[in-house]
């Protein structure tokens, strides 16, 4: 953290390309949560900065909503140190810290009085009075696209109208973080998606910095600048979404973002970066750097793999990879068919609905599966 | 029918001020109660609902003892006079206003305080709020440590003493013209107090029905 540091673009202001080097506006180090004598969370290191949106996933329990509550010094016991601007908050400071960000939980709760007053609380938390506290709340309810609904009592709104007061509630702060709890768990899926452009588009419009936690990886990669994984309570990886997606750093991330062809091999040669991979006798070509004899596990995207029927003629691909096999299962996951094809290795292929029925597959029938060396991604694994 | 004013007038506002001070013991100690987790919560838990089925008589035992002139507490002159059957009550109602305050608050949702705080409340603004939202409850509260204290009879008797004109309440008052076989001023008394009964009460349940809106 350099002090001299020229300060960050205002607001709106000419946004830098990489986030990255941007610096962080709230930090954590060393961090250790501690339940019922059970470590449930421990992260060496994380931080968020302006425009910038950390998306935190993982799987149910693994520390998640935890992160975001130890960001706000909500719970103890905890150890580590938090930074806002650099500068060190102590449990003292708590409140001080808690009047910089603005939460939202995966359940509204909201206050039981009108969608106004609920709006209005945080500002009237910090002694802001009058008609600047209208003002204000007038323009976000507006912003959500709620501002018809400002006299209404708050417990008689629709799960995604709740939401949007929730989330009003907290971009009204103007704060410098948003902290984002699984926000749109309790909106029914029609609302959803249009609730996640909107915040996509204010988190923009506004440059907030901003740690929002959720299950989903469409969410995750819909809002997030930068994907944060934790599993069983550690960061597992930390990465733009495409890389955490198509590159995961191990088994249980590669799992856990929807990569379901793992392989276990080993590297047999590489020339000019292009390995070759020795999966229980079938060749696996794939794009990497490791050395040979390296026991490598290889990672496939279903999306990446084009099924064809055996024997009929595909149009000409450039994938490297071909291994014919025959239809283990096919079960059905919403547009697509998910396809295990038994090569000798079991390969996992993601086909629409549409060219399943027209290719005729079929549990027991022969087929090819091709894919690219790029879309193959290699983890390295202990010795 | 001074007499009956006074009385009335004396059992109102024993019972008010009793009231009123059990509430500012009470909702503070019952919000802690609620709010904070320490190891010997279950009993502090199992002595205040001891306390709320606490027998008045009981009560009024130990604070007689306390103020008998030969007690510890003997050099303050308290015995017989409407101060000690203000305490009394207090101790009476304390226990309810409290066990009733910590369940009102404690049914509230716990991340409705996580989601105050990440607003930004300090812990005496969270603390608004959820008093606030239970507000329901904590009505309810006060009209049962009131209604604890206004039917109340044995521990007014034994530490205001039925002084006419000076302890004497609107219970304590019907106990000896029942005593004396007068029915007549018995039952008069016991419409007032019923009347009164149910005017505190009405307009307490007054403000908690139009607490549910707004």
């Amino acid at each position: 953290m350099r002090p001299d540091q020229p300060l960050l673009p205002p607001a709106g202001g000419p946004v830098a390309p990489n986030a990255r080097t941007l610096q962080p506006v709230l930090e954590v180090r060393d961090l250790r949560v501690v339940r019922g004598g059970r470590q449930v969370l421990g992260i060496q290191h994380f931080a968020v900065a302006a425009q910038e949106t950390v998306a935190v996933v993982g799987p149910n329990g693994a520390g998640k909503s935890t992160l975001l509550l130890a960001l706000s010094l909500l719970i103890g016991p905890q150890e580590g140190s938090l930074f806002l601007h650099g500068k060190v908050v102590t449990p003292r400071l708590a409140l001080n810290l808690r009047r910089q960000i603005g939460l939202v939980l995966a359940a509204p709760m909201l206050l039981d009085t009108t969608v106004r007053q609920n709006v209005a609380a945080g500002l009237r938390f910090r002694g802001i009075r009058g008609q600047q506290v209208s003002t204000r709340v007038d323009e976000w309810l507006d912003r959500l696209g709620i501002l018809p609904l400002r006299d209404r009592h708050a417990r008689e709104l629709s799960s995604g109208e709740a939401q949007r007061v929730s989330l009003a509630r907290a971009f009204v702060l103007e704060p410098e973080v948003l902290l984002l709890d699984e926000p749109f768990a309790s909106v029914d899926a029609a609302a959803r998606s249009q609730l996640i452009d909107d915040t996509e588009r204010l988190l923009r419009e506004t440059s907030r910095a901003c740690v929002v936690v959720t299950h989903d990886l469409d969410e995750a990669s819909r809002l997030g600048t930068r994907m944060a994984v934790i599993i069983d309570g550690q960061l597992r990886q930390d990465d733009v979404p495409q890389s955490v997606l198509s590159a995961p750093c191990d088994e249980d991330v590669a799992a856990f973002v929807g990569v379901q062809t793992r392989l276990l091999g080993r590297v047999e040669s590489v020339q000019d970066g292009l390995a070759v991979v020795d999966v229980g006798g079938c060749r696996i070509e794939a794009l990497s750097t490791l050395s040979p004899g390296r026991q490598v596990m290889c990672c496939l995207r279903p999306e990446d793999v084009t099924l064809r029927l055996s024997g009929q003629a595909g149009p000409v691909t450039s994938a490297r990879n071909r291994l014919t096999g025959s239809i283990l299962r096919i079960v059905g996951k919403g547009p697509f068919v998910q396809v295990t094809v038994a090569c000798g290795p079991m390969i996992v292929a993601d086909v629409t609905r549409a060219s399943a029925t027209e290719m005729g597959l079929r549990e027991g029938e022969q087929v090819e599966a091709t894919f690219k060396a790029t879309a193959v991604h290699l983890i390295g694994l202990q010795q | 029918m001074d007499d009956l004013v006074q009385i009335t007038l004396l059992s109102l506002g024993v019972s008010g001020v009793a009231t009123a001070i059990s509430l500012l013991i009470g909702l503070p100690l019952g919000t802690v109660l609620a709010l904070s987790v320490f190891r010997s919560r279950g009993l502090v838990l199992s002595v205040v609902n001891t306390g709320m089925a606490l027998p008045p008589v009981v009560a009024g035992l130990a604070i007689a003892l306390m103020l008998w002139r030969s007690g510890p507490l003997g050099d303050l002159n308290l015995i017989y006079t409407p101060t000690a059957i203000v305490i009394a009550e207090v101790v009476i109602a304390t226990p309810v206003i409290l066990g009733l305050a910590a369940a009102g608050i404690g049914q509230l949702d716990p991340r409705l305080q996580v989601q105050l705080q990440g607003l930004g409340a300090s812990r005496y603004q969270t603390v608004w709020w959820l008093w606030r939202e239970a507000r329901l409850s904590l009505l309810a509260a006060l009209m049962a440590g009131f209604g604890s204290v206004i039917s109340e009879v044995g521990a007014a008797m034994m530490v205001g003493g039925n002084i006419s004109g000076q302890t004497r309440v609107l219970t304590t008052a019907i106990v000896l013209d029942v005593s004396r076989g007068d029915f007549g001023t018995a039952i008069e008394l016991a419409g007032i107090l019923l009347a009164l009964a149910f005017m505190v009460n009405g307009v307490l349940t007054w403000a908690q029905q139009s607490g549910r809106r707004g």
